[in-house]
Parts: C-alpha cells; structure tokens; sequence
C-alpha cells in the first residue's frame, strides 16, 4: 500500500507563493510580501521534512502521478512525481538551503525596488526546481529545467534597468539554450528507441542492453548529449561562460541559484541517467574530462580575479568539474555528495560575501577591503568556516567529499587525480587569499570606518524605491560606516556554517572509522542495474542483488593507500594555505611583483584568457551581423517590407492611374461604356463563331 | 423586295448616330434626343425581324419599347430641369459632381 | 421595284435627319430633324406592314414626345452649344467602340437574317391583331408598364417643380 505523500505540495507550494507575490504583491507592504514569499517556501521545505520522516516506509521508488498529460499512440509522458534516495536529498537539500536563502534575502533585498518581483521570482525558481528534481520523466524533468533557466534569466537580470545586468541575464539564458538543445536531442533519441521518457521504463529497457565498449553507439550519443545539457546547465567547458557574468544578480541569487541548486541540477540529471551512461564507457570517459578540465580551467582563472563574487563563481564552476569528474568515474553517490556540501559551503560564501559587500556599503573589489576581522565578526567567522570547508581541511564537510572523490578518481586514473589535487590547491590558495584580502591586513577603501556593534532591526530604510542600484549588487545606504548584517541575514549564515563544519560527518569514509552512511543510503539508487521494485527492499541501505554491479561500495583495499593519499590532498591544502599567507599577509607587495613578472600571461588569466572574446569573435558577431544584414536589411526589410510596401505602392499607383476614369464627365463615361460594350459584343460574336 | 439587310443597315446607320451624337454632342438635351434615336433604331430592327418571321409580338415590343421611352423621356426631362436650375448651365461637361 | 424606291427615299431622309441632328449646334434645330427621322421611319414601318406601330409612331413619339423636348428647350431657353473642354476618353476609345460595335452588329445581322427577301407589307400589323396580343399573352407587361407610366408622371412631377411650389403644398397638406 503506497501512502500517498502528497508529492505535489513540494513544487506547488512555493508557486503559489509566487503567483500571490506576483499578482498582488506591489499593492502589499513589505512585510506581508516577505511573509507570503518565507511561508510558502517554508512550507516546501517543512513537507519535504515529512517526506523525509516517512521515507523508511515507503516502498522505492516511490512514484505518484497527478494527472495525465501527453497520450500520443504509444507514447505517453504524465505529470507524476519520483521519489527515491537520490531525489530526496536533492530535495532536502533544495527545500533547506532554498529556505535559509529566502530569510537571508529578506534582510538582504530590503531596500530594494522590486521587493515583491524578487520574491516572486524566488519562488517561482523553487518551483521549477523542485519539479526538476521530483520529476517522474524526462519531460517533466525538462519543464524543470527550462523553467530553472528562466527563473535565472529573470533573477540575473533582476536589476533590468542596468545594461550589464540585462545583457548578462540573456547570456545565461542563450548559452543554457545552446545546452538545452543537445538535451532535446537526446530526448528525441530517447523517445525514438525507447518510447518513452519514463524514467523506470526507460532504464528498465537500457539495463537490458549491453555496455558499449567496442566504439559509440546510441547510448554514447544519448550520453554525450545530456552531458551538453548538463554542460550548458552547470557551467561546465565550453558553455560555462555564463556563470561570471550572472553575478550581475542580487548575491542571494548567486547563492542559491548559481551555487547550492541550479547549476547542481547538470549533475543531477547525470546522476539520474547513471544507468544510460554506464553502458557508454566513452560518453562516462568524455563528462570526466569535461569535468576535470574545467576544474582546472576554472581555478585557475579564479586565482586572479579581484571581484569577491567572481572569486566564488569560478570557484563554483570549479567544484562543479569535480562533481562532473565524480560522476565520469562512475562514483556517482560521491558526486552527490559534494553537491550537497558544496550547497552548504557556497551557499554560506556566497551569503557571507553579500553580508560583507552590504557592510562595506555596496564595495565588491577586494583591493578595497581589508581588516574586516573585528568589524564584522559573525560574517567573518562563518566566512572562515566557509572557506576552510572548501579548502578540503579536514574535519570540515568540504574534506570528506572532495577527498572522496580524489580517491575515486585515482581509481580510474591517476590524471584525474594529480589535475584533481592541483586543483585543490589553487582552491584553497584563491579561498584563503579571497579571506586574506577581505579579513586581514588594514582596511584600503573609502567608507568611513564607524566600528558599530551589530544591530538588528536595520530594514526600516523603506521609501526609496530604486530598482537600479548603483554600485555592485547592493545599494549604500549611507548608514554610515561599515557595519554587521541584521540578524535575518546572519541567522542563515550561523546556520550554513554549522552545516558545513558537521555535514560532511554522514560521508566519513569506512578508512576513518566511519560507516559512511551517505553513500550506503545512496547505494539501492546506483548500485542496482535495474531499479529496485520488490517491496523486500523497501528499506534504504539494502543493496539488491544487482545483475552487474556496475558501481560497487569502496574497494576495501589498501586502506593505507587511501590514507596517504588522503594525508596528500590535506597537505596541498595547507600548502595553498601558507603560499596565500605568504602572499596576501606577510608580504602583500608580492602579488604585484609576480603579476608583473609574469606580464602576458598574468593578463591572459585575468581577462578569464579571453574566451569571451574568442566568442563572441566566432559566433557572438557572425550571428549578431548576419542577423542584421541577413534577416534584417536583407530579408525583413528588403523582402518582406519591401514586398508589403511595393504592394501597396502598386495599388496606389494603379488607383491613381485609374482614378481618372472617374472624371465626373459624362461624355467620357459614355466612351468607356460605348468601347466596353464593344468588346462585349465582340467577345460574343467570337464565341458564336467558334 | 428589299432584302432585310438593308433594314438592319438601316437601323444600324441610326443606332450608330446615336451613339455618336452621345459622344460628341455638349447639349444634355441633344444627347437625350440621341438616345431616342438608337431607340428609334432599335424599334426598326425589331419589325423587321418580326416581318421576317412572322411573329407579331415583335411588334408588341416596340409598342412597349415606345411606353418606356416615352416615360424615361418625361422623367429625364424633368431632371434636366431640375439640373438646369442649380447649374444654370446645358453643357454637359460642367455636370461633373460625378467626379471623385 | 416600288417597294425598294420607296425604302430608298424614306431611308435616305432617315439618314438624312440623323446626320442633321448630329451637325447642328442648337438644339431645336437638332429636335427638328429628329421629328423628320421619326416621320420617315413611320413610314418605313407601314412599308413593313406595321400599321398600328407606325401610327403609335407618329402619334406617340413624333407628336407628344418630340413636341416635349421641344417645350423643354422654350423652357430653358437652350441656346447654341458652346465649345467647351471635351472629353478626350469619349473620343478615343468611344468612337473606335462604336466603329467596332457597329461593324460586328451589322456583320452579324446580316450573316444571319437570311436571303428571303421581305415583301411589301410583308407582315400586317392591324390593331385587332396587337390587341389581341397585347391583352391576352403580354397582359402583365401591359399592366407593369401602365404603372411605370404613372411612375414616371409622378417623377416628373416632383423633379421639376420648382422649390417654393413644393413648400407650399407641403404647407398646405
């Protein structure tokens, strides 16, 4: 007997949040549009919490349908809702962090314009979100997903008035299409060999093919296109270009959308279709590389930024190469896991940096920050504990997952691991030189300093009503001087910090004494060929006898091994500690001078080496030109313009010749009529004569 | 004996100077005697055909023929009266409120 | 012999009066000839044998419908035509139309009207004859036209009586 959870409140709740926000929330006081946008939201969040209680007697996986959609021949896609243990922590994960978010933005959007759009948008994502990530199939999964790439459109470019902010709202919008539609193709291949998008029909009838190891074949193309998808979606090589220019948005957009959820959404799906891309070795071999090259790619460029939220979106774009690098080496439950950390970590960066650029009154170049420390100290103390979770230091949860994923990696070859671990140096070396140059040293910018104890009660700045805000994301509000962030902004941040120093603690890998239980609770999803449908293995953490096990539990061997290598991967994180101490604390004139040393090249990474430019010179300008004067001049101007107007010309011109048979002269009446009646006449003379 | 042709010439000559006088005159009333004269035509045609072939009613028509013509000329008339009094003028060519 | 001389004459006064309709400049003298055109064809029907259609002729349009023209032109003290800007279209394609229209009405007449020649008073059209037409097979015509008629009285009646006459009587009524 399936209890019914009533799956569907997940999504539909924070939709109806935004539909009251959207359609009535300019008439309410801001009180009222905060209350309607935290309730609703978490209301999502409190059902998910159910779910989550209810979960160990729920036969897996546990399906719903709430109504039938698209029967066309055989082919049918219903609007139904999938639940499993890879679905449910996407969703507590999504419902948590998307609730800790919304508080955070009430104190951070306060004196905004466009309070109530924002929350409307805000909830119109979790939606969207929460439908992706308990969609039943492809099809569902695909409103998710399309409707994700709106609600981004639509938040980036939230301040729409400002011309960077539009362009970069439709950037990210583009460059999402051009993944989407690798994600169509391999949703029509699907449809077209599979019938269906189902997810249990379609890896019912997958796991019942063999792997593809002798060259590509259908689920290599399948693969290799959802991976476009995924590309497109998650900032990965080479459509990650949009994800600097979302910073454009408010930062708890690019927290929670850019950080803890949409871009996670790439990873997702992969992980979700394991079964597809285990079959098709060289499809799995390409994500990983994808995924690796990226990290490196990413980190590398992140070391030169001066921007606090471009440091933390390439740093994202980074951590998503590792997920990407996880799931290509078949360690998909790993992969999963650092989505999960990460959501905590960076959503608290990301946070935390909104906490800090509103205490610095709007400021986001971190040459002008400086010796925040004891100004600031609850941001800078769960700042600290953000970074040290994505530096990999242990016992924080940034450690356990990206340690994992190193070890797993290694597995498949030691490239991924050695480009894995430089990485993770560079991380943690542009992590704490960003905490270096925020928190340390003297302060260089130009707010005058007013040490303010931090108080609560700071939104009663109403009746500005800008929706453009002049510097960075925030707009200074002259309180004058910099001060902490009310308490609805630093309640999520002590929250997240918490989050990120314990949560890594479910994934203690069994090398550590742990029983890493997030991996067994993930096992029944991956482990199994086929999805598990006897109600004998209802319980989680069951692995049913699979057919091929494809993805086994951690090799116990060498448990030595593994713990050098772990005492490796926490060794170049110390190391990026110390150069970043060396180079940002001790002798801060030493930046410069290696800048300068390295001339060229140090410009190549500053300016992200170009690729925008490369581009936009490739394919940003043809189409841009061909567009208008192709289409434009050549086409709608000159063909169908021209042929409207030259229709018309010619019709006045022809009235205009004929307008003088209507002279008002009898006489000449009499002529046409006479000459007409001739060639009647003549017409029917002729007719009698044939 | 005349054949009939040379009747339906006849009434073609006329017929045709109708027309021409409608064409060419200036007068309304000279071009409204011009269409009692393709009338006219018309009506010796029709007898002589009816003279043809024996069949009476050509005769009748003209009879009709003649009514009509003689109601369009009264009606006509009293239009031309009627124009003449707001335009003060017979020349055809300055009835021209037709014109658009 | 008599009957084609006498086709002859009355045809070429037919013609003759046509022609002079068309070349004189003031319209009485255009009403005249139109008298002369209708008198001539009076006789060519009784040259046909249409009686009563030759005296309806005579009495009818010769008598009351000319001698109306003749009034209006009184009336209107109509005087000789002035020269004034023509119409081009009239000329150019009326004429040739009617060069056109005519040539092929007259092609076609005559191709078809056959070879039998028409005798003198070929078909006898005496009153008691038309009557009996007239009243049995074309009564509805008849009646239709009678009322046209009073129509046309009516019309003509209204068209042209002078303003203030019409005031007063809508006065008076």
């Amino acid at each position: 007997m399936t209890p019914n959870l009533n799956l569907w409140l997940i999504p539909v709740l924070p939709l109806i949040g935004a539909a009251l926000n959207g359609l009535f929330g300019k008439r309410l006081t801001r009180q009222a549009v905060a209350t309607v946008a935290l309730a609703f939201s978490g209301a999502a969040f409190g059902v998910a919490l159910f779910v989550a209680t209810r979960f160990s007697t729920l036969q897996l996986p546990h399906i719903e349908t709430v109504a039938q959609w698209i029967r066309a021949g055989n082919f049918r896609a219903d609007f139904a809702f999938y639940l499993d243990q890879l679905s449910l922590v996407m969703l507590l994960v999504v419902t948590g962090v998307g609730f800790l978010i919304h508080i955070y933005s009430v104190g951070y959007m306060w004196e905004e314009g466009g309070f109530y759009r924002f929350f409307s948008y805000l909830n119109l994502f979790m939606f969207f979100m929460l439908t992706l990530v308990l969609a039943n199939n492809y099809l569902v999964m695909f409103i998710g997903w399309e409707g994700v790439g709106l609600a981004s459109y639509l938040l980036i470019g939230f301040f729409f008035l400002r011309d960077s902010a539009a362009s970069a709202g439709k950037k990210a919008f583009i460059v999402n299409r051009v993944g989407d539609f690798g994600f169509l193709i391999a949703l029509f291949l699907l449809i077209k060999h599979f019938g269906s998008l189902d997810f249990m029909q379609v890896f019912q009838q997958v796991s019942s093919l063999s792997p593809e190891t002798a060259g590509a074949g259908l689920l290599t193309a399948i693969g290799l296109l959802l991976m476009v998808g995924a590309a497109g979606k998650s900032a990965q090589l080479p459509l990650y270009v949009w994800l600097p220019d979302a910073m454009e948005g408010p930062t708890p957009v690019s927290a929670l959308i850019h950080a803890a959820t949409m871009v996670t959404a790439g990873v997702y799906m992969v992980a979700r279709s394991h079964v597809i891309f285990e079959r098709a070795p060289i499809a799995l071999t390409v994500v990983a590389i994808i995924g690796t090259l990226t990290a490196l790619f990413a980190a590398t460029i992140g070391i030169a930024q001066t921007d606090i939220k471009k440091v933390l979106a390439y740093s994202t774009i980074s951590q998503l190469g590792y997920m990407f690098m996880a799931c290509g080496v078949a360690a998909f439950s790993a992969a999963i896991f650092h989505l999960m950390t990460h959501a905590f970590f960076k959503g608290l960066l990301f946070l935390a940096a909104g906490s800090v650029i509103h205490a610095i009154g709007g400021e986001q170049d971190m040459r002008k920050m400086g010796g925040l420390k004891e100004k600031i100290p609850w941001t800078f103390w769960t700042m600290t504990a953000g970074t040290v979770a994505i530096a990999g230091i242990p016992p924080l949860a940034g450690f356990f997952s990206k340690d994992e994923i190193l070890w797993r990696a290694y597995q498949a070859s030691w490239a991924y691991w050695l480009i894995g671990l430089f990485t993770a140096f560079q991380t943690s070396f542009y992590m704490f030189r960003l905490w270096f140059m925020t928190f340390t040293g003297s302060y260089r910018g130009t707010t005058e300093e007013q040490p303010h104890a931090e108080h609560a009660g700071h939104g009663t700045h109403l009746g500005r009503e800008q929706i453009v805000s002049r510097a960075g994301a925030y707009a200074p509000h002259g309180h004058g001087g910099i001060h902490e962030s009310p308490r609805v902004m630093l309640v999520p941040l002590v929250i997240l910090a918490v989050m990120s120093i314990v949560g890594g603690w479910i994934g203690i890998p069994g090398s550590m004494g742990g029983g890493n239980h997030f991996d067994k609770f993930l096992a029944p999803v991956f482990h199994t060929s086929t999805p598990s449908l006897n109600t004998q293995h209802a319980t989680p953490g069951e692995v049913a006898p699979p057919e091929k096990q494809t993805e086994g539990p951690e090799p116990q061997t060498s448990r030595a091994t593994e713990l050098l290598f772990t005492g490796i991967s926490v060794f170049a994180a110390l190391l990026g500690f110390v150069l970043a101490a060396i180079l940002y604390y001790l002798r801060p004139e030493l930046p410069d001078e290696i800048a300068q040393a390295l001339g060229g090249f140090y410009q190549a990474v500053l300016n992200k080496y170009y690729v925008d430019e490369l581009y936009s010179i490739l394919f940003v300008k043809p189409l841009v030109d061909g567009s208008r004067r192709i289409l434009w001049h050549g086409v709608d101007q000159s063909v169908i313009d021209a042929t409207l107007d030259d229709s018309a010309d010619g019709a006045r011109h022809i009235s205009d010749t004929l307008r003088h048979m209507q002279s008002g002269n009898i006489r000449s009446y009499a002529g046409w009529v006479a000459a007409g009646a001739a060639a009647v006449i003549a017409y029917m003379v002729w007719m009698g004569a044939r | 004996m005349v054949p009939l042709s040379y009747y339906l010439v006849l009434s073609g000559i006329l017929f045709a100077c109708g027309v021409l006088g409608f064409l060419i005159k200036r007068n309304i009333i000279t071009i409204f005697m011009s269409i009692e004269l393709m009338l006219n035509g018309v009506n010796l045609s029709f007898v002589a055909f009816a003279a043809q072939w024996h069949a009476l009613s050509g005769q009748v028509f003209v009879f009709f023929v003649m009514v009509v013509a003689a109601a369009e000329a009264a009606v006509g008339l009293a239009i031309i009266i009627a124009v003449y009094r707001t335009r003060e003028t017979l020349n055809v060519d300055q009835v021209n409120l037709l014109k658009l | 012999m008599l009957h084609l001389a006498l086709f002859l004459i009355f045809g070429a006064v037919c013609v003759a009066g046509a022609v002079n309709l068309l070349a004189q400049r003031h319209p009485i003298n255009s009403a005249l000839s139109l008298v002369v055109v209708m008198g001539s064809l009076a006789g060519e029907y009784l040259l046909l044998g249409a009686e009563f259609v030759a005296a309806v002729q005579v009495i009818v349009y010769a008598g009351a419908i000319m001698v109306l023209f003749v009034f209006v032109i009184m009336l209107l003290n109509a005087g000789e035509e002035e020269r004034t800007r023509g119409s081009r279209i009239a000329v150019l394609f009326g004429i040739p139309g009617l060069l056109v229209g005519s040539v092929l009405i007259a092609w076609v007449l005559i191709a078809h009207s056959g070879t039998q020649p028409v005798p003198l008073g070929a078909l006898p059209g005496p009153p008691r004859e038309i009557a009996m037409l007239l009243f049995h097979d074309f009564l509805l015509p008849f009646e239709v036209t009678s009322v046209l008629v009073l129509i046309a009285i009516m019309g003509a009646v209204v068209l042209a009586a002078r303003p203030e006459a019409v005031e007063h009587t809508k006065k008076e009524g």
